[in-house]
């Protein structure tokens, strides 16, 4: 199976449903002529010329609010937010237009924009640049919250998101775009809203989700060597709506479960799992949900502190062997909750 | 009235008394339906914020003239005028109002987000400006399929504070899209006038930042109102891009109706009410042909007739059931 990076992923995604659909159209800041920041959207400008592929001034929200009135005059609009900090200066057009016009307006506003984002930290960006905003997202109704781990994945969403008649917010974490591994010749839309069960165990669930299933992955294969225990991981894909029967499934089997998110503890996408997996399958934990989050802090520069902010497998290790109440030498990290 | 008749331009001699009476059928529509929406507010069937558009009629009316039918509208809250003046039904808008589920929006939206693409109104809006956006991407929608369609984005003083108009206003002229945009220049954002919220006062002078031509106009005057937007829509028609029109217009009553609008005085409110639009219409129809003063209670009847059903058919409806609360939040699959 031929090998293909995140971005080029991505990248190969937009083209194909480009090409496939003449209602889609992509725009933002500097993703034509300058082909992305991330180069994420190389190549598009040539191939399908400026009336689809266009530059916008810098105006995140009226980017989202130029999206939300061209897919209302029957457009399918493809914009991208330079990075997901950038989205806070849009929310007013994201939450409280974008999300909620459907439903206001009594079902007659069809609104199929998917907004891609760039995000995630670990490259001392520098605190204004490396927020993880997925939480805000998936708090809001109306919007569909979707984010991948791996280039098959990548390819996959965005297709299925792109022809989604919702508004869906795309998340792609800057870490990955060099991140190769294989993707079949053709791809098929994958259907948002469900997991992947990527590694099968029997002890303890890791659930994770961007490029922190990655993180997960590597816990697992040292939990399985250091310790001999059988490892499920859990990737989430898509974070609004996620999908609980898979990881109800999982936990029901396993009875334990870790939940490691790249972002703030604080009513994040790891409390949303806790919450409701504690729901839902409550009689069969036995122990604790830990959850492994970032620290509770506006992301540093300095590159070791960065990194001590964020999670990594050991961090996962260690809250694993907590939940399956194994003992360890190892001294326990730092408390992560302000 | 169909496309094709209508031929009202500046000059009030060439224009027929069947277009005359028909603008003055709007203009008392627009009115009289906000009279009857504050008496079904002061009776508790309406709740929530409520603004009434009362003394601005000519401005919705004259900008509106001469759009097509598949013209996009899109404004801020104080839309119930836009809605009717579009085509909207006056018993559906009541409804929707009153919260019942055979208003337009399902009773989800309310007074302020009346909205049917039917008749090409794409939204009231309460954010301040935050339709702005959305009317360039209706406009960019436009552009890109190649349509005969323009976009009229209608807004107050107060949205030329706010940055996303800007925003909206920079990219709309940086890429010419047909976009006109109307703002109701009414001299306060609540209880703030323009003086003590804009350092600079013209608000034309805002739309000319952004290099397209900019008009001030009386909004309190249709022949005038809609002269100056036929100029603007035929122009954004044609592919010259925005316009900026700025009516200098006046609301009777306070911003909403928790607003008891002590910040204004008597004198100033009874100045813009001898610039009342329908008076005006009045005046020239006499001037120019043979009127009765029954050609005018005719169409008061019919107006008094249309909104006594509106009120009779809002009263019959109720609101969704809670079971259905859930319904389009998303489109299903």
């Amino acid at each position: 199976m031929p090998k293909l990076s995140y971005r080029d992923a991505i990248n190969q995604a937009l083209a194909e449903e480009m090409e496939r659909d003449e209602s889609v159209v992509v725009f933002g800041e500097d993703v034509a002529e300058y082909e992305g920041s991330f180069k994420v959207t190389r190549g598009l400008l040539k191939r399908f010329g400026p009336k689809r592929v266009f530059d916008t001034p810098i105006s995140e929200a009226a980017i989202v609010g130029m999206a939300t009135g061209a897919a209302l005059g029957g457009l399918r609009p493809v914009p991208e937010l330079m990075t997901v900090n950038f989205a806070y200066v849009a929310m007013d057009q994201i939450l409280n237009h974008l999300a909620l016009m459907r439903y206001m307006f009594g079902g007659q506003a069809t609104l199929p924009v998917t907004i891609r984002m760039p995000g995630g930290g670990g490259h001392q960006l520098g605190s204004q640049h490396s927020h993880s905003a997925e939480a805000l997202f998936v708090h809001t109704a109306g919007l569909k919250v979707v984010y991948p781990a791996t280039p098959a994945d990548a390819k996959a969403l965005l297709k299925a998101s792109i022809r989604d008649d919702n508004p869906v917010i795309f998340l792609e974490h800057e870490g990955l775009y060099n991140f190769e591994d294989d993707v079949p010749e053709n791809v098929a839309p994958a259907a948002l809203g469900k997991a992947a069960l990527l590694r099968e165990g029997k002890d303890v669930t890791l659930v994770g989700y961007g490029a922190m299933t990655h993180v997960a992955l590597e816990a697992a294969e040292q939990l399985v060597k250091e310790d001999g225990v059988s490892v499920e991981v859990v990737d989430l894909r898509t974070l609004r709506p996620w999908d609980k029967e898979v990881v109800a499934a999982s936990v029901a089997k396993t009875h334990r479960m870790v939940v490691v998110a790249e972002s703030p503890p604080t009513c994040g996408i790891a409390a949303e799992v806790a919450a409701n997996i504690y729901e839902i399958v409550f009689d069969e934990l036995d122990a604790p949900i830990e959850r492994v989050s970032s620290a509770d802090v506006p992301l540093p520069y300095a590159k070791d502190l960065e990194q001590s902010c964020i999670p990594h497998a050991p961090d996962v290790v260690h809250a694993a062997r907590k939940a399956m109440n194994i003992r360890t030498e190892t001294v326990e990290p730092e408390t992560r909750d302000v | 009235m169909e496309d094709g008749e209508r031929g009202l331009c500046g000059d009030a001699g060439q224009v027929n008394k069947r277009e005359l009476l028909e603008v003055y059928y709007r203009l008392k529509l627009a009115r009289d339906f906000e009279t009857r929406v504050a008496e079904q507010y002061a009776k508790g069937r309406i709740g929530g914020f409520c603004h009434l558009y009362t003394g601005e009629e000519a401005v919705a009316v004259g900008a509106l003239w001469h759009l097509h039918a598949d013209d996009y509208v899109i404004g801020s809250y104080r839309d119930h005028a836009y809605y009717l003046i579009r085509g909207g039904d006056p018993g559906r808008c009541m409804a929707e109002l009153f919260g019942h589920a055979d208003g337009p929006c399902k009773g989800r939206g309310g007074s302020m987000h009346l909205f049917d693409a039917d008749i090409g109104f794409m939204g009231g809006y309460a954010i301040v400006g935050g339709m702005c956006p959305i009317g360039v991407g209706l406009g960019l929608s436009i552009q890109y399929k190649g349509e005969d369609r323009v976009v009229l984005c209608s807004f107050g003083d107060g949205a030329t504070n706010q940055g996303v108009y800007h925003e909206a206003l920079n990219m709309a002229c940086l890429y010419k899209l047909p976009v006109v945009w109307v703002c109701e220049n009414n001299k306060y954002a609540i209880g703030t006038s323009v003086q003590r919220s804009s350092a600079e006062r013209s608000m034309a002078a805002k739309g000319k930042a952004y290099d397209m031509p900019s008009y001030v106009v009386d909004g309190m005057d249709f022949f005038k109102m809609q002269s100056v937007a036929e100029r603007a829509v035929a122009d954004a028609r044609a592919g010259k891009g925005p316009s900026f029109i700025e009516a200098q217009c006046y609301r009777y009553r306070g911003h909403s109706m928790s607003d008891p609008a002590t910040y204004r005085s008597k004198e100033e409110v009874a100045y813009w009410k001898k610039r009342d639009p329908i008076p005006k219409i009045k005046a020239a129809v006499r001037h120019d042909f043979e009127v009765s003063d029954d050609e005018f209670e005719e169409i008061d009847r019919k107006v008094k007739k249309a909104l006594d059903a509106a009120v009779a058919f809002a009263e019959a409806g109720k609101e969704l059931p809670p079971e259905r609360v859930y319904e389009d939040v998303y489109v299903e699959e």
